[in-house]
């Protein structure tokens, strides 16, 4: 027994492990201090950051000591944050009021009664919730696909959006007023069968580009070209610029040439036959200086054409004055072939060929009007009325001119004098001109003996309100006085002269056109005797000019002949010289 | 005037060399298909591929300057010939002439 106690009580000697550092005693005694920190160990202690105000690395003093262990993420959110309000709306357990910023929010439990509502003292605002802001609830301009669209997709969209909306209003105002039946325009809807039809418009602006190319000469000559030998004579000349014609008009010939008023690159020919034996087909085209190589309208009509105009204000409306006495009116806007409304014999038409057609201006109730003259002796005023809603025709109204029984008067021409509607001159196969008036019927204020054989044509001049021009097959044309029963000048051209024109830029310039191919162009501001420019255009003996007109704003005139080509001429200065003195003096009218 | 006349009649014209009608859609690859042309198939495609994406950078460059004008036509000359280009709402018409010839 003692033994053990004897083990117990012997001084255990220490062991020594084999790699125990050794240290002096001085070392054994040293005391070292032990601190107990919240640092982390783990922690990093040497980061260094870029300054660029210094531009190096320079090592950052304070570090994060922050050692998470373990992150649980709960589903309790606080009371007074906004999803915790939004919950509470939804389940509709509290309404809740918003007061402005500074005052207490009360919220009243529904439940509960009795519970005093502090609203302050103002009154509280109730405000739309705000959006709330979650991975699932939000979004902003960055987070979208299309960003800075073009400005034309946004035009395109907003005018998208604008069109839908009147078609909504239109609905609904069609939908109130369905009672009262209104003019519903037939829109014809045509079947798309073929993929290009769409490209009517693209295609005539293509082929007027590829036929540029082509005429490239002709089309700068028309701009720019300027005869400089005009400064050195007094005489000038022609350019000739474009050709047109028509390969199915071959046997035809020009019968009446007409520019358009409000589109002054366009012209209307009309063609057909003069010669009584070798009536046929007529044809009316419409041609534009854009394209010399088709025209724009083409019109097939029974009978040929022997005179057209073309509205000054309407520049879609083509009367059209046939060989068979009947007149026409073409509406160049709708796409059909057939003229909108056409004479017959029911509604008073000739009986014998219209010389000529020309429009007037509106009458009063707005009805458009026209005249036509016939060598069956009648000056016939055709009006277009409306008639029911839609129905449209041609109204013969009156307008009988005769003489007494033996001398019958057969109108070759005739025109209307430019201030004073009313007055007109009417030329006759006889040679005669007539003045009148659309006020009398049967009464002629003056005649003149003009000339031995059929006047031409007969116009006023355009600024001059007394002065007009005659021409005739006997070689001549006159130019008179209104107010004095013989002509004024007469110039001899020695050959039958087809056709005269004022010049819509002088009181003084007139040209004509000859038989034999020739055009004479006169300016008697600069010689009263002898014309500026006498031309051949057309091959002698094979062609006859038939017509000439002058452009309302171009220097330039076409002449067509009686083999259905019209030719257009570029007039050089000499022609072109506007009158320095102002008219307003000499007569006391207004210079146009 | 139908379409179909006024082609034949561009085509008769002096010095072109051909047609090309392209739908203005546009595929995956990124280029319009030719509808109706009077080149071969290859040279048909190269035109209608490169210059669907001219007419559209033309277009757009257009609208953007002004939202409510349009491209109406647009004319590439070279050395050799002259390309022309009537965009339409749907379609193209492409044409190229030798205007010298």
């Amino acid at each position: 027994m003692g033994g053990g106690v004897e083990e117990w009580t012997q001084e255990r000697t220490l062991e020594k492990p084999a790699n125990q550092l050794d240290l002096s005693e001085e070392e054994l005694n040293e005391e070292i201090t032990r601190i107990l920190t919240s640092n982390n160990p783990h922690a990093p202690q040497n980061i260094v950051r870029y300054t660029y105000k210094e531009r190096t690395y320079k090592p950052m003093s304070t570090v994060d000591q922050l050692a998470v262990h373990c992150v649980l993420e709960g589903n309790l959110i606080h009371k007074d944050s906004d999803e915790a309000r939004s919950q509470r709306a939804q389940q509709g357990l509290i309404k809740v009021y918003y007061c402005n910023p500074g005052e207490e929010a009360v919220e009243m439990v529904e439940g509960e009664g009795g519970v005093n509502e502090e609203m302050g003292d103002e009154e509280s605002n109730v405000r739309k919730e705000r959006k709330l802001k979650n991975q699932f609830n939000f979004w902003d301009r960055g987070s979208q696909t299309l960003n800075n669209p073009l400005r034309c997709t946004m035009y395109d969209v907003y005018t998208e959006e604008l069109q839908l909306q009147e078609k909504n209003k239109e609905k609904q105002r069609t939908q109130s007023s369905k009672e009262d039946k209104r003019e519903t325009k037939l829109v014809p809807t045509e079947t798309q069968s073929d993929d290009i039809s769409k490209l009517a418009r693209v295609s005539t602006n293509m082929e007027r580009m590829v036929v540029q190319n082509i005429f490239d000469d002709i089309a700068q000559d028309f701009q720019y070209f300027e005869d400089s030998a005009d400064e050195f004579s007094e005489g000038g000349t022609l350019l000739p610029l474009w050709k047109f014609h028509y390969s199915k008009a071959k046997r035809l010939s020009v019968t009446s040439l007409c520019w358009n008023q409000k589109y002054q690159d366009l012209f209307g020919v009309g063609l057909g036959s003069y010669d009584f034996t070798k009536q046929g087909s007529g044809m009316l085209l419409l041609y534009t200086v854009k394209n010399c190589t088709f025209p724009q309208y083409i019109f097939s009509t029974d009978s040929s054409v022997m005179c057209l105009d073309i509205h000054t204000k309407m520049s879609y409306l083509v009367a059209v004055g046939f060989y068979d006495g009947c007149v026409a009116v073409y509406n160049l806007k709708l796409k059909t072939m057939l003229p909108t409304h056409k004479s017959s014999v029911l509604s008073g038409k000739h009986t014998d060929p219209v010389w000529q057609v020309r429009w007037q201006k509106d009458d009063m109730d707005n009805h458009h009007n026209f005249f036509s003259v016939s060598s069956d002796g009648r000056v016939v005023s055709w009006t277009l009325i409306k008639v029911l809603k839609e129905y449209v025709y041609i109204r013969y109204t009156l307008s009988l001119k005769r003489l007494d029984a033996s001398t019958h008067l057969c109108g070759r021409c005739i025109d209307f004098h430019k201030e004073f509607d009313n007055m007109f001159l009417l030329g006759t196969e006889e040679g005669k001109i007539h003045k009148s008036s659309k006020a009398y019927s049967n009464h002629l204020i003056q005649t003149y003996n003009a000339h031995n054989m059929a006047v031409e044509a007969v116009r006023w001049n355009h600024f001059h309100p007394r002065v007009f021009i005659s021409c005739s097959y006997d070689w001549t044309v006159k130019i008179w006085d209104h107010t004095v029963p013989t002509p004024m000048f007469t110039f001899d051209l020695n050959a039958a002269v087809g056709d005269v024109s004022w010049a819509p830029y002088s009181s003084t310039v007139f040209a004509a056109v000859t038989s034999d191919g020739k055009v004479h162009v006169f300016d008697l501001n600069t010689n009263k005797y002898k014309a500026l420019c006498q031309q051949l255009v057309v091959a002698k003996d094979t062609s006859q000019l038939t017509h000439i007109e002058f452009n309302p704003v171009h220097p330039i005139i076409i002449v067509g002949d009686d083999h259905g080509y019209i030719n257009c001429f570029k007039l050089s200065p000499n022609l072109r010289k506007k009158p320095k003195v102002s008219l307003l003096t000499l007569s006391g009218f207004p210079v146009k | 005037m139908s379409v179909e006349e006024t082609i034949k009649r561009i085509q008769s014209q002096k010095g072109v060399q051909g047609i090309i009608i392209v739908n203005a859609e546009v595929l995956i690859c990124n280029a319009g298909i030719p509808i109706k042309t009077t080149l071969d198939n290859s040279n048909t495609v190269h035109y209608a591929g490169l210059i669907h994406q001219l007419v559209m950078k033309a277009r757009s460059t257009v609208r953007e300057i002004d939202p409510q004008n349009d491209l109406t036509f647009l004319r590439v000359r070279s050395k050799k010939n002259e390309i022309m280009i009537a965009p339409d709402k749907d379609y193209f018409l492409i044409v190229i002439q030798n205007p010298s010839e």
